[in-house]
């Protein structure tokens, strides 16, 4: 295979920046949720 | 906070069809005979680009929605941010994976190419975006200076998708996106199937991403509501006692 490194570090920073983006939004969720009261946590779509 | 079925069940899609999208784009695809193994970045490269346009769009969608008085709704301010903020993260990756598979191809990370720059600009146009959706006010007078800046930057948009055909570039011209070369692709066999592959995955990926981070823009506002309110509250009881206010 021709290009390793490069093909790794696309590869590698792509799918680390969506793991790492989506993370981040779960992890924010939970918290901002957590300071709500039952009542007004509910934030279904849309 | 709890997900429902349906978003884990397109959280698990997404992650099962990005698997095998590495495999079929690393592993099973085979070289091309001009640009041998750097051929691989077109299975993420487009349909990364491809999910620019579509978050984008969304973006513009629910602007024009907003500032339409018969739709206006605080939820299409929300829709358009939350989608306009995964649009420049995937632009982000666009340029990033752009800037290695040039650096393959052509020799360069970065020539100020039509298709480059144009691509440039719609992230600092969408950043600046961003940046403005910070800056306080009256919640509709925000709405709509939001949707008014989305729209003014979503110009760039055609303007970055036509510029291969509009200037002389190094960027080669549109592998899947235009009449001629939907219909009649330019590529074929696994290399065609596994870009269709990628798109749907980031497509599935980006559907679980918005959904989310909508619900998250849903949070931040109520957290804000609740913040005022309380601080609302403790002014008026600090102003009843200090004038003996029952």
């Amino acid at each position: 295979m021709t290009d390793v490194g490069y093909l790794v570090a696309g590869y590698g920073i792509t799918f680390a920046v969506l793991a790492s983006y989506a993370a981040w939004i779960v992890s924010k969720k939970r918290a901002l949720a957590r300071e709500l009261p039952p009542e007004e946590r509910d934030s279904r779509w849309p | 906070m709890r997900s429902g079925i349906g978003t884990r069940i397109l959280g698990t899609a997404a992650v099962a069809s990005l698997a095998l999208l590495a495999v079929m784009a690393l592993v099973i695809t085979p070289q091309d005979v001009n640009q041998l193994d750097a051929v691989r970045f077109l299975y993420i490269h487009v349909p990364l680009a491809t999910l620019m346009y579509v978050a984008f769009g969304v973006t513009a969608i629910a602007s024009a929605l907003y500032l339409w008085p018969r739709y206006r709704a605080r939820k299409w301010d929300l829709l358009a941010g939350s989608s306009a903020e995964i649009g420049v993260v995937v632009t982000g990756l666009v340029l990033v994976t752009g800037s290695i598979w040039g650096r393959t191809t052509w020799g360069v990370y970065w020539t100020w190419d039509a298709r480059l720059t144009t691509t440039a600009v719609l992230f600092v146009l969408f950043l600046g975006y961003l940046a403005l959706r910070r800056v306080g006010g009256d919640v509709d007078a925000r709405a709509k200076r939001n949707a008014i800046a989305a729209l003014a930057a979503t110009i760039d948009l055609p303007i970055v998708h036509k510029s291969v055909e509009w200037w002389r570039t190094l960027h080669q011209k549109s592998s899947i996106l235009d009449e001629e070369t939907f219909l009649h692709p330019h590529i074929h066999g696994s290399m065609y199937w596994t870009v269709m592959l990628g798109i749907g995955a980031f497509l599935l990926l980006f559907s679980w991403l918005l959904v989310n981070r909508y619900r998250l823009a849903k949070l931040e506002d109520r957290v804000e509501d609740e913040g005022l309110e309380r601080a609302i509250a403790e002014r008026r009881a600090e102003a009843d006692a200090m004038t003996g206010a029952p």
